[in-house]
């Protein structure tokens, strides 16, 4: 027989547990512990309010452009939330609130988007890469990371995050033939908030899930409702397992919707209509989730003071963080500092006393910090 | 005539090429609907539709190579990057063949195609927002690396580069989109490729720069004439390669005494081929040692640092005087 259907037959799925009208599935609703499921909804609800004062932040020229995350905390959540901390979670540039729950703190991610990479360096003992903004460039590292981890014989799982226009770029598509052929333990979360800046999806891609690319490098692949954090913990949970278990990677595909500005430099109205946004805005990730834990009794009294108090006590802490000390551009571009970038770097010094002196003379105000500077065209606040 | 921005501008050069000849189309990542993240593509979606404006899938290296494609068919297409930083993933496509392509086939083939991209300082924003990368595509042979420096010059040099039958990698500085409005003329005015402008006279030092770092320079050289009485003469590179070894050289031989301005970092940078062609051509001419005033060898550290690694007035006056002392 010259043409048959070839065995196995490929199948996508799509979960869903909790809907956006309260509709739970029992059968399929994940066992999460009470104390867990207080501590997810709390993660998401400071991703929510801290975004919302980092927009506050970045209009009054405080900090620079940012992505926010506003919809898209359920998949963020739901995911990262399977992880051990010794398991590594590697970011693309919207994962404010997944950064957070993995220990970074408030004031160091404001410090990053305040033009310092400081912000950016994880602590010694975090199994976390920095935020990559080159999209999808970020995906072979998770591979290598996983690759690494199985080699020392580490039980180890890999957690890589990216957007639904990520996986139109080569590097994803090379990072996922790797995983499926060196099969390494890692989980693939496409964020599919429908848009890539003013791209829709269906600009994007022609397949009719993402989820459904997986199957092309040999491994499994699932879309799930993004805004439904059960369904996205109970996905993630089965493929943090199934890596642990040696069994592979997988591709999670995120159904969620990006409710606010794609960076703080965007203006949506220009590619995407209101009727769109109000749509998504019914299904919202916190809702579905505050009323889930409300008919169990688990919704904190005074939750939300708790925390705007915790992000105002973080934003004081970055406030009152020294101004960047120039001299320092020097001191991580190699290990050991060459002769030439040693005499730059005096060079700079000397111009830095110089100003110095020359403002004392003067008798000028000195310079405001970049983080005070005033609005001037949409990319630069 | 209208008093244009430097996006205007550019979209005003896109709009009438666009217009005058079919083959001329629009590709990148939101430049379509959303008429480019910095709007320089506004409005060419709603006149020209979306097979002549393409707003592509979120991939450089298929943006620069599908457009290989059609310029090997005979299109002239006019790649959007997003910004330099993200050139990286199409950088193959653009020395590998790009580039290439007129020696590969023996001049059968070639590629008339621009490639625009943002570059330079001025945006708070992440890493790879911010650099300068000119060197690199100014070294290699087959392409050509164009940097206007104001809306004037970026619409001319646009309209330059759609018509130049090499492939142009087209930088447009970030700081200068929205900064002066300039006259620019209602009719097509191109500007040639590879020519040099020498936008003041003087008679004491040269003081080569080109994009933003323009601006920079003739500030410099109006204090270093109201404070030191100095007359300098200011180059505009305008094309980085070919360089305009000439227009350099001649006002060499007059000064006797160069500084070279650039964002980009300084090691290997422009200002050393800049500074090569000079000792070859004008050696006995000199009078100083050619300075070069450019951003130090680091990587970007975060933009709240930026300040003090990109040239600014100050540093660039320091630099003539001491090459004027010399
Ligand atoms: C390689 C690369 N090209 C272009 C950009 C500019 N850019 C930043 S985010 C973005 C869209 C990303 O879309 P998606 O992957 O869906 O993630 P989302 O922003 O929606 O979270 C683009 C084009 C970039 N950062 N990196
Ligand atoms: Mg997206």
């Amino acid at each position: 027989m010259p043409r048959r259907v070839l065995d196995p037959q490929f199948v996508i799925e799509h979960l869903s547990i909790l809907d956006s009208d309260g509709n739970l599935d029992t059968a399929l609703e994940p066992d999460i512990a009470p104390a867990d499921l207080k501590r997810l909804y709390r993660a998401m609800l400071l991703g929510r309010r801290l975004d919302e004062r980092m927009v506050r932040l970045q209009r009054q020229g405080r900090i620079g452009t940012f992505a926010p995350i506003k919809g898209q905390e359920a998949s963020q959540m739901g995911s990262v939330f399977t992880l051990r901390p010794t398991d590594w979670m590697v970011p693309s540039f919207r994962e404010t609130a997944a950064m957070i729950y993995r220990g970074w703190p408030i004031e160091k991610v404001l410090l990053l988007f305040a033009g310092s990479l400081e912000g950016g360096r994880p602590a010694p003992d975090q199994h976390d890469l920095p935020i990559t903004v080159p999209v999808a460039t970020q995906l072979p590292h998770a591979v290598g990371l996983a690759y690494a981890a199985q080699y020392r014989e580490d039980n180890v799982v890999v957690m890589a995050y990216f957007g639904d226009g990520a996986t139109s770029e080569g590097d994803f598509h090379e990072a996922l033939n790797f995983a499926g052929v060196w099969h390494v333990p890692i989980v693939f979360v496409c964020q599919n908030n429908q848009w890539a800046i003013s791209v829709p999806i269906k600009k994007q891609t022609h397949s009719r899930t993402l989820a459904q690319k997986a199957l092309a490098y040999g491994f499994p692949g699932i879309q799930v409702d993004g805004n439904d954090v059960l369904a996205v913990y109970a996905a993630s949970r089965e493929a943090v397992e199934r890596a642990r278990a040696g069994e592979g990677p997988t591709l999670i595909e995120c159904v969620t919707y990006r409710l606010g500005v794609h960076t703080t430099a965007d203006d949506p109205t220009k590619y995407r209509s209101e009727e769109e946004v109000k749509a998504w805005e019914q299904k919202d990730p916190l809702t579905r989730f505050n009323a889930y834990l409300q008919k169990k009794n688990l919704l904190e009294e005074g939750l939300e003071e708790q925390i705007d108090a915790e992000i105002a006590a973080a934003v004081q802490r970055f406030e009152a963080m020294a101004a960047a000390d120039p001299l320092t551009i020097f001191d991580h571009v190699y290990a050991e500092l060459p002769p030439h970038l040693r005499a730059q770097k005096e060079e700079l010094r000397e111009r830095l006393e110089k100003d110095v002196e020359r403002r004392a003379d003067e008798e000028l105000p000195p310079p405001l910090p970049m983080r005070g500077q005033r609005k001037t065209s949409r990319w630069q606040n | 005539m209208a008093k244009l921005n430097m996006v205007k501008a550019l979209n005003l050069a896109l709009h009438q090429e666009m217009e005058r000849d079919p083959d001329v189309l629009v590709i990148g990542e939101d430049v379509g609907v959303d008429g480019g993240v910095f709007r320089v593509t506004e409005d060419l979606h709603r006149k020209f539709g979306g097979r002549r404006v393409i707003d592509s899938p979120l991939a450089e290296a298929a943006i620069i190579g599908t457009s290989v494609g059609m310029a090997l068919y005979g299109l002239k297409p006019v790649c959007e990057i997003q910004f330099s930083g993200f050139a990286f993933q199409c950088f193959h496509q653009i020395e590998n063949h790009a580039a290439r392509y007129r020696t590969r086939s023996q001049g059968r083939f070639h590629c008339q195609m621009v490639i625009r991209m943002p570059y330079g300082g001025g945006v708070r924003a992440l890493e790879h927002h911010t650099e300068s990368e000119e060197q690199f595509y100014a070294h290699i042979p087959g392409l050509k690396m164009v940097i206007p420096s104001g809306p004037r010059t970026a619409r001319g040099l646009l309209v330059g580069a759609i018509r130049d039958p090499d492939p142009v990698i087209f930088f447009e500085a970030k700081g200068l989109y929205h900064a002066a409005r300039e006259e620019v003329p209602d009719e097509i005015e191109t500007l040639p490729l590879g020519r040099a402008q020498v936008v003041q006279e003087g008679k004491d030092l040269t003081l080569i720069a080109y994009g933003a770092m323009l601006r920079v320079a003739r500030e410099a050289a109006q204090v270093l004439q109201d404070e030191d009485g100095v007359e300098i003469e200011v180059i505009d590179l305008l094309t980085i390669s070919p360089l305009d070894r000439e227009t350099v050289v001649t006002s060499v031989q007059k000064t006797g005494r160069a500084v070279i301005v650039h964002e980009a970092p300084k090691s290997f940078g422009p200002g050393a081929e800049i500074a090569a062609t000079i000792m070859e051509a004008a050696f006995l001419s000199l009078e100083a040692p050619i300075r070069r005033v450019a951003a130090y060898d680091v990587s970007f550290a975060g933009f709240a640092r930026e300040k003090a690694n990109v040239p600014d007035v100050a540093r660039v006056v320091a630099a003539c005087r001491e090459t004027l002392a010399f």
